[in-house]
């Protein structure tokens, strides 16, 4: 991390997380930049979850400094929490919609909350939304029990971009769906982060999403970062803790799958 | 497992056990006190704020809850009540038969459902009904990751789910229990004709008579510290649930018990402080 690389939109430093007696971090150092898909990636237990939680300030690490859009976590007022919150969205794991409302109240309920819309302009931003996740219109008067686990992401994916989010946290986006589906969300993700030009930190366990969406991965393990760097850079790292995500056969597959339709060449979805 | 002849258990790793068991559950039950404590304060910050910027009160939720709670929880309370109101009069028409003071079941019948039953058994019926339901929606929403959700888009839960409840049942609790004093007087007043003799005008004469301003106040009073209680309890618990599907119906089992328990409790610490000062 020298000063010539492009400007960091997020930051850890020395992050300690502990539960009772439990250590999950001891001394996490990250930082992603502007612009790329950076993926955090670990065993079960290794605490991506938790980590992802300190990021959108859903929990308070025991020490360390985190900075989000260049805003110091430590101590942060309500207000200036407000106000970082409506500048990043998140898909949580199981969508998070909220079952008492349709998906379009659901994806125009952050503009209803904070921004000063009449409900025609919220219902007309909501839509279009829903239009940029590959959402049918009618699927806006359905609600969030009646849709599928693909459909589901989507809308919550659309609900996290209403606010035209600067940063964008997935957490395990493609878990629970079918393979179809799945490559369909990763090809969402590569769309939402080259269109809107946003900054993507995740979570997953996707092998497929790995190589082909995210330009840089974060491997966890013992409570600490054992590698940074690009699929390729961590295939030929030593590491015994990063050895499973690149032995095996699903991992080798999903590698030659890359390598035969590289990031770089793919058709840019429009 | 204990043997008459076994030698006295001294290795003191195995003999206090109970003790340590004890201990532990003697320090979650703090734990929780404390939560509870601290969840409450934060719920009174949230409604100061509220007080102080009456723009930030959402009224949508606060008129779902009182229609949900309040007015479908009618025919329940009613019935219960006036079942309630039968009983009572049934059972003292025998002793009050034996003495010719038929009567008194004015007294019998008025001074307890309007004094404790009406408010006690409201209270009861709607920790089941109300306190339950909360619990359930908001441990589902943990489950489902909505508060999570919620707290990410910049909605603070407690204004949005728990004040709503808060004030909703404070609102409908007193109204609910001004219903069941009506229905289990009325009860009291069916059975005190077909078993007493003692007509409709007769009875509510010595109504008027027998039952003061206070009696029913007193009464009332208590709706809104019951109402306070079990919303409180039952987001409480909802809010604690941990992991998957099966903690919903543990806090929701869970918050039904401790509300009617701190309820009854309440309701014996008013029964006390009533007496001290003599009302």
């Amino acid at each position: 991390m020298t000063s010539q690389t492009p400007e960091i939109v997020l930051e850890m430093r020395d992050v300690v997380t502990r539960f009772g007696q439990h250590v999950v971090h001891q001394g996490i150092n990250l930082a992603v930049r502007r612009g790329e898909v950076f993926a955090v990636i670990g065993g079960s237990g290794s605490g991506k979850s938790t980590l992802l939680r300190e990021m959108i300030l859903l929990q308070v690490p025991n020490a360390g400094q985190i900075r989000v859009l260049g805003v110091d976590l430590a101590g942060i007022t309500d207000d200036a929490a407000l106000a970082l919150r409506q500048r990043f969205g998140v898909l949580f794991q199981q969508g998070g919609l909220f079952g008492s409302l349709t998906v379009l109240e659901n994806i125009g309920l952050p503009l209803r909350e904070h921004r000063q819309l009449d409900d025609q302009a919220v219902d007309t931003i909501a839509a279009q939304k829903l239009a940029v996740v590959g959402l049918a219109a009618e699927v806006g008067a359905q609600y969030p029990a009646e849709l599928s686990g693909g459909m589901l992401k989507r809308a919550a994916l659309a609900r996290a971009l209403v606010l035209e989010p600067e940063l964008l946290f997935l957490d395990e986006p493609t878990a629970g769906l079918d393979p179809l589906s799945a490559a369909g969300i990763d090809e969402l993700v590569r769309h939402v982060s080259q269109v809107l030009e946003l900054t993507v930190v995740m979570i997953t366990h996707d092998l497929d999403l790995l190589w082909q969406v995210a330009n840089r991965v974060a491997v966890l393990g013992d409570g600490k970062v054992q590698g940074i760097g690009t699929m390729a850079e961590l295939a030929v790292m030593d590491n015994p803790l990063i050895r499973p995500f690149f032995d095996g056969p699903r991992a080798r597959a999903s590698q030659a799958q890359a390598s035969l339709n590289p990031k770089e060449s793919s058709s840019k979805p429009k | 497992m204990t043997d008459g002849s076994a030698p006295p258990n001294t290795d003191p790793q195995t003999r206090w056990v109970w003790l340590h068991k004890l201990g532990l559950r003697v320090c979650s039950a703090l734990a929780q006190g404390y939560a509870l404590l601290s969840f409450l304060g934060q719920s009174c910050l949230e409604l100061i704020g509220w007080c102080t910027h009456p723009q930030r009160i959402r009224w949508r939720p606060i008129l779902f809850n009182l229609r949900s709670a309040g007015l479908n929880a009618l025919p329940i309370v009613g019935l219960l009540s006036l079942l309630l109101g039968v009983v009572v009069a049934y059972q003292g028409a025998d002793q009050l038969r034996q003495y010719g003071a038929n009567i008194f079941v004015v007294d019998l019948v008025g001074l307890s459902m309007l004094r404790e039953f009406a408010p006690l058994m409201t209270a009861i019926i709607i920790a089941g009904r109300s306190g339950s339901a909360y619990a359930a929606q908001i441990g589902t929403m943990t489950v489902t990751q909505e508060i999570d959700a919620m707290r990410t888009i910049g909605i603070a839960p407690l204004e949005m789910l728990v004040l709503p409840k808060l004030l909703a049942l404070a609102l409908a609790m007193p109204l609910l229990t001004v219903f069941a004093d009506v229905m289990g007087v009325l009860g009291g007043m069916l059975m005190a004709r077909t078993q007493l003799g003692v007509g409709f005008g007769e009875f509510l004469d010595r109504f008027a008579q027998a039952i003061s301003l206070t009696t029913y106040l007193v009464g009332l009073g208590k709706a809104p510290v019951f109402a306070a209680i079990i919303a409180m309890v039952g987001c409480f618990q909802g809010f604690r649930t941990r992991g998957g599907a099966d903690s919903v119906g543990q806090q929701t089992t869970r918050a039904v018990v401790q509300s009617i328990f701190l309820v009854i409790v309440a309701d014996a610490m008013f029964s006390v402080a009533f007496s001290l000062l003599g009302l």
